[in-house]
């Protein structure tokens, strides 16, 4: 096949993702909205006035509001990530979804570009919610906002795929409840997105180490330093694995034949 | 179904967004960008670890640690810059540091306590507050001598010598006093209440003021010192979710271009960051745990404090006025001075 038509279909799938994303101007806010009131009210009730004791990446002490955006910023991404995998219940349920699959390109190249394209709507927003950061007066060194893509990503990516994966378990929109309690808060809320790991430790050991495994907790602290322009092997290493077995995990369960799509008739 | 409901539109948005995509990959394998080389060397003395460490402002890491007498505190450079004199308190004495190789070279008995020094500009004196005695030696350092003994109230403890070596303020913390020292009689010819524990004392570059910082009141009293030697105004500090009684004034630094005041504020954490001029509280600049002591380099470009409870140096850049890097030292660190 030749290149032109894959690009079309690339373009065709990232432009309807980002079309739906700018005309829906409600999501769009909900999707500020909630990392900003993490910021603007959670940080607030939980400053630490005396600061956060000095730990990688960062040179010098912080206050908490600046620790929690890298945190905030995985959040954006996760729940963008979910929202991506809801659209794609809703398809199946709508029907609309077998457009999709009879298209003549692979299923896995298909599936790469839906995920490519949901990261961008990820990145549209993490962007915008830097920039309100920035005004509020949390501002990372300048290149660290480029450094910062890469991992986006990454992350994008590693989240997209766990929500591809997840469509493909879930028959219907009503279970996504389901996904809500069991998959974004307990990788939300154990990571290391709210507080430091040692702060944590000092917690509990056992939610600690919970903590220390989720790969959630690699990719906020792969956002965290290149957002100031440090390089973590370990958390891009882990990301980079856990997106790649995420997504060929997806890839299997969208197909008809080995798949779960097989077994619940999607 | 269709996925492209907009072509053109499409094609502008995504393209648009791939662009960046590639170009922050390309960034992201770039270098880092290192601070802004400073040939200078920063002196720290860590009061429990007997020790002074010293910093290089290129690198901002210790290159050298120089093992000095028990309980150093405050410092200060010989006239001629060739030496580093330090107040060792638990060994009543002035370790005297030669600054070609880092070594103690010599130490001057101090009398008791010594625990801030201040040098004369125009004669070879040095002055010390004897905490235990109630005094201010004199001492003359290229004599090893002492000259002379001036009482003060109880308690001396912070040192502020005028630009032009006419005047040095002593401030008592047990009296909450400043004595103000005429040098050519050698004796205290004013006194005048301050704050609560009164700690430091440093002159406005042209002479005009002196900033009484004090501990437990939380404030800096700025003096006059050209007519009446009274307080002229009270600085109070107020750091937002900040308990009030961790707000403790210490370290007070001035810039010589007469625009900015830098005072430390102890266990909260904070360096206060006033405008000379209108006495405003301009910022707080959150540092390491309880800090203590400041000191601008040569050309004010960069602030150093020293964090006591936390062990360690934090650099504040001037222009911007943040906290860019905090260096590790040894424990307790107390004073810090920039090699001029």
């Amino acid at each position: 096949m030749r290149p032109m038509p894959w690009l079309h279909c690339l373009r065709g799938v990232v432009g309807r993702e980002l079309l739906r994303f700018l005309h829906q101007r409600s999501r769009f806010l909900a999707a500020l909205v909630r990392p900003l009131v993490w910021l603007f009210v959670f940080a607030t009730g939980f400053r630490m006035a005396l600061g956060v004791a000095m730990t990688e990446p960062y040179q010098t002490y912080i206050l908490y509001e600046v620790y929690i955006v890298p945190g905030l910023v995985g959040m954006i991404q996760l729940f963008n990530g979910m929202q991506s995998s809801l659209s794609m219940v809703y398809d199946r349920e709508m029907g609309s979804m077998r457009v999709l699959l009879v298209s003549p390109f692979p299923r896995w190249y298909l599936l790469v570009c839906k995920l490519l394209a949901s990261t961008l709507v990820s990145v549209v927003q993490v962007y915008v919610f830097l920039a309100i950061a920035w005004v509020y007066g949390i501002q990372a060194p300048a290149l660290g906002y480029f450094y910062l893509l890469p991992a986006l990503l990454v992350t994008g990516f590693m989240v997209g795929a766990l929500g591809l994966l997840l469509s493909s378990l879930i028959r219907q929109l009503e279970n996504f409840a389901g996904v809500m309690n069991f998959v974004i808060f307990p990788m939300f809320f154990l990571s290391s997105a709210l507080y430091p790991l040692w702060r944590i430790r000092e917690g509990s050991y056992l939610v600690y180490q919970i903590a220390a495994l989720n790969p959630f907790t690699h990719a906020v602290e792969m956002i965290r330093f290149a957002l100031y322009e440090r390089f973590n092997a370990e958390a891009v290493t882990i990301s980079v694995t856990v997106a790649a077995v995420l997504l060929a995990l997806a890839i299997l369960g969208y197909n008809p034949s080995r798949g779960m799509m097989a077994r619940k008739g999607g | 179904m269709s996925f492209l409901t907009r072509r053109g539109a499409t094609r502008t948005v995504a393209q648009g967004l791939l662009g960046p995509v590639m170009g922050g990959l390309f960034l992201g394998g770039l270098a880092l960008v290192p601070l802004t080389a400073q040939a200078e060397r920063i002196f720290v003395s860590n009061e429990k670890d007997n020790t002074v460490s010293v910093i290089d402002g290129a690198s901002l890491e210790v290159i050298e640690t120089i093992r000095v007498g028990r309980r150093p505190r405050a410092m200060a450079f010989s006239s001629d810059g060739s030496e580093l004199f330090v107040a060792v308190g638990d060994d009543e004495s002035i370790d005297m540091i030669d600054l070609e190789t880092l070594k103690v070279v010599r130490s001057q008995s101090s009398g008791e306590d010594p625990e801030v020094i201040r040098v004369d500009p125009n004669r070879p004196y040095v002055y010390v507050s004897n905490e235990d005695d109630n005094i201010v030696s004199v001492l003359d350092y290229e004599r090893r001598s002492l000259v002379t003994e001036i009482p003060v109230g109880v308690e001396p403890e912070g040192l502020g010598i005028s630009p032009d070596g006419r005047w040095l303020i002593s401030t008592t913390e047990t009296s909450n006093m400043a004595h103000i020292i005429d040098l050519e009689a050698m004796e205290a010819v004013h006194h005048r209440l301050v704050g609560a524990r009164p700690r430091h004392v440093e002159f406005t570059h042209d002479g005009r003021e002196a900033w009484v910082s004090a501990e437990i009141a939380g404030t800096v009293s700025v003096l006059d010192m050209q007519e009446t030697f009274d307080i002229k105004h009270t600085i109070r500090f107020d750091v937002p979710g900040v308990p009030r009684e961790t707000v403790q004034a210490v370290g007070v630094e001035l810039t010589s271009d007469g625009r900015y005041a830098f005072v430390a504020l102890g266990p909260s954490n904070r360096v206060a960051v006033i405008d000379q001029q209108s006495y405003e509280v301009l910022d707080y600049i959150l540092v390491g745990q309880r800090v203590w002591h400041l000191a601008l380099n040569a050309d004010e470009s960069r602030l150093y404090t020293t964090n006591g409870v936390s062990g360690d140096v934090t650099m504040i850049e001037i222009d911007g006025l943040r906290a860019v890097r905090s260096i590790p030292v040894g424990r307790f660190p107390w004073g810090v001075i920039v090699e001029p």
